[in-house]
């Protein structure tokens, strides 16, 4: 932007006083946008096809409407929960604050408990360990837990250009991965499918892969769960290595905890005689009794339920129960370039439980794709660019994903300032320039409304243009097209108070002369 | 530079405003619903594992062996397995309704995936949310024991039951070096994945049944 140009208007001083620390480079490198998102569009331009998907639409409004009143009930039953949210909260920045010694420490515990820690720079870094692991069993197949981690990392990819199958046996993952498709949810990946479509995709790909669904497969959820638990039940069975990621790695137990509902993720972390898990850095939790509040906190905000059925924890190798070889890969790919952020660091307190998604009213009519990351919604609006710095079309346009209702804020278990950070990246972007139609129509605002006579003239053109427009909608104005083809303009009045007041008492002087 | 020292290096940088040392917060805040009594926490917890659909049975000490036999039986299970620890009398009891294998000769994945039912004891409950915890003591058995059979049979002790997690987490601290593996469970598998509604029975057992034990001088049964 340039600096010799009319003074800047108080909305824009305000944002530009602030320091940007985001472009210091105190942390990391950014992470390296994925093979499956470069050349991403911008939100609004992927918004505006997924909008004109009535059932996808329909889908998400049932799914997230469910979700939110369940939410609602499960929280309200919990007095505390202000102070919990503040517990989590801490539990986190202690953790991300003083992260070198509890990674260090986590290590220690892990080693001591019989893992093998490994440490990866980047996504590459992570899927070549994992691909060098899974080929000394030499083996050609893993089951994988659902795992975000793995997901941002692309690791089904990377194994596949290295001949081994990954099978996804979350339900939802499994959904999206016999569909071809990309998730679109943190937590429920295929929320953007309906009951009657996931049978159409049982029905016609799982025979390709294994076990073919039952012929008489219905579209009851109940029988969709079953034919899933068939399809997969010989590939846990057989499986020799298991990938899956963690949501708490807590450093002074060195203890793992996967969080989940079907019993998939005790089948990989039990059956299989290899496990590796890929662990983001900002997974840490200080002490085992952070996990008092993480617990109350997850299940509540993430499925709406007192517990989640299923949580697994383990600490290493526990001799004759369960895989006798644990990796653990510890990831950063870009988080200590968000974590060399003062204010951008809280974003790495997120638990994934994907309340923020569910209260979006965004994110409900647009869906999880548009937002061109494995972290969609509003958490994935700050993630994304903070992770991937804001050099992209899709990545530039994340942070305008928004209404600044601040539902996310108050939904967070967490914490996170959503809205906040949002307002910071807008206004990191708008420092990188790209915006010179906008901030030429603020200087010359500017301009206009530092004079009276400039003023005047103005709204006497104004008016002008009201009384010739009438009652019409102004709907769009070439040349304004990216502010006009999401709102319509008002028209024009065809008079101005002054020119009102003049009308009335015939001359501006009288407001002068009015006091009281 | 390696991974590991490249990664902690960019950590340092990133967070070289920080001036407080580790630990400065002091101990984690114990955040918890308090008990209103011993019965209202015992009558809490099976409410809320009732409500996640798993099958309640209450009865008093001396009569565990009967219960848990019949309840393999009423769920039409023909074969059960055992872990080791499992009180002799229980397994006495199954002898007389199915057929019982021991942990040990259910060895492989497949032959515990032909049996249908399991039944163990437990560590810990919580009532706030209806929670089963395993730390699978010789009474619960190695972790496959309790996942891979379709109906899972589990016994708890009044006594062993706790208000709120918090509680639960203190009384499970793992003990350096002896660390166990832990598995807490609310009722029987279920997912939301399909348009976010909750749907009992995927890959862990899709039955449980819980058999809660009255304490001693609880008359009440």
């Amino acid at each position: 932007m340039s600096t010799t140009t009319p003074p800047v208007g108080p909305g824009e001083a305000a944002y530009g006083s602030t320091t940007r620390t985001a472009a210091e480079p105190t942390g990391g490198p950014v992470q390296q946008t994925s093979a499956t998102f470069v050349g991403m569009p911008t939100f609004p331009d992927a918004a505006r096809t997924a909008l004109a998907n009535t059932q996808q639409r329909r889908n998400l409004h049932n799914a997230t409407h469910t979700i939110r009143a369940k939410r609602a009930h499960v929280v309200a039953e919990v007095p505390e929960w202000e102070a919990l949210r503040l517990a989590g909260a801490e539990a986190k920045d202690e953790a991300l604050t003083h992260l070198g010694e509890y990674l260090e420490q986590l290590e220690r515990t892990l080693t001591a408990a019989g893992a093998v820690v490994h440490w990866a720079r980047d996504a590459a870094e992570a899927n070549q360990i994992v691909v060098d692991i899974v080929r000394a069993k030499e083996v050609d197949e893993v089951v994988k837990v659902k795992s975000m981690a793995t997901q941002e990392i692309e690791l089904n990819e990377a194994l596949e250009a290295a001949g081994i199958n990954a099978w996804e046996t979350d339900l939802a993952e499994l959904i999206v991965q016999l569909g071809h498709d990309r998730p679109s949810h943190i937590l429920v990946p295929a929320i953007h499918r309906n009951r009657s479509e996931i049978r159409d995709i049982f029905t016609r790909e799982m025979g390709k892969v294994g076990r073919p669904a039952p012929s008489d497969l219905t579209d009851d959820p109940a029988r969709l769960a079953e034919a899933a638990r068939l399809h997969l039940r010989e590939k846990f069975l057989r499986a020799k290595v298991a990938v899956s990621g963690a949501n708490f790695a807590i450093a002074d137990t060195g203890t793992l905890v996967v969080v989940e509902s079907e019993g998939n993720g005790r089948m990989c972390l039990t059956l299989p005689e290899t496990l590796i898990s890929v662990v983001g850095i900002e997974k840490v939790l200080p002490t085992w009794e952070d996990l008092g509040p993480m617990l109350q906190l997850l299940p509540r905000s993430s499925t709406g339920e007192r517990m989640n059925p299923y949580t697994t924890m383990w600490s290493g190798v526990h001799v004759g129960d369960g895989p006798q070889e644990v990796h653990v890969i510890l990831l950063d790919n870009g988080r200590t370039h968000v974590l060399g952020d003062r204010l951008g660091r809280q974003a790495l307190r997120c638990i994934r439980c994907s309340a923020c998604l569910n209260v979006c009213p965004v994110y409900e009519r647009t869906g999880g794709h548009a937002y061109g990351s494995v972290y969609p919604g509003p958490i994935g609006a700050v993630l994304n660019p903070q992770l991937r710095g804001t050099a992209s079309a899709i990545d530039q346009s994340l942070p305008y994903a928004s209404s600044l209702c601040g539902a996310c804020f108050d939904a967070c278990p967490v914490r996170i300032n959503i809205p906040e950070l949002l307002v910071e990246l807008r206004g990191t972007v708008a420092q990188q320039g790209g915006h010179r139609a906008e901030s030429a129509a603020m200087k010359a605002a500017a301009w206009v409304l530092s004079d009276p006579k400039r003023l005047a003239g103005a709204q006497r053109a104004a008016t002008t243009a009201g009384r010739i427009i009438g009652k019409r909608t102004i709907r769009s104005v070439p040349g304004l097209g990216a502010w006009t083809n999401a709102r319509d303009l008002p028209t024009p009045p065809t008079e101005t108070f002054r020119q009102w007041w003049v009308r009335e008492h015939g001359s501006e002087q009288g407001t002068e002369g009015d006091e009281r | 530079m390696s991974a590991r020292d490249e990664i902690l290096a960019r950590v340092r940088a990133a967070v070289a405003d920080v001036t407080t040392e580790p630990g400065a917060r002091g101990p984690v805040p114990v955040i918890q619903a308090s008990s209103p009594g011993v019965s209202e926490t015992v009558e809490l917890f099976a409410e809320n594992v009732a409500d996640y659909r798993a099958t309640v049975i209450r009865t008093r000490a001396t009569e565990v062996a009967t219960a848990v036999a019949d309840a393999v039986r009423s769920s039409g299970c023909r074969s059960v397995v055992v872990p080791t620890g499992l009180d002799p009398a229980w397994a006495q009891a199954l002898a007389g309704v199915a057929s019982v294998s021991h942990e040990a000769d259910a060895a492989t994945h497949s032959e515990l995936d032909a049996v249908d039912a399991v039944v163990t004891g437990s560590a810990v409950g919580i009532a706030t949310t209806g929670t089963i915890i395993l730390d699978h003591g010789p009474d619960q058995g190695r972790r496959e024991l309790t996942l891979v059979p379709d109906t899972h049979v589990c016994v708890i002790d009044a006594d062993v039951i706790v208000h709120d997690v918090p509680e639960a987490v203190a009384r499970l601290r793992p003990a350096p070096g002896h660390a166990r593996p832990l598995t807490w469970i609310s009722g029987p598998s279920a997912t939301s994945d399909i348009e976010l509604q909750r749907v009992e029975g995927v890959h862990g057992p899709r039955t449980l049944i819980v058999i809660l034990v009255a304490a001693d001088d609880d008359t009440a049964g």
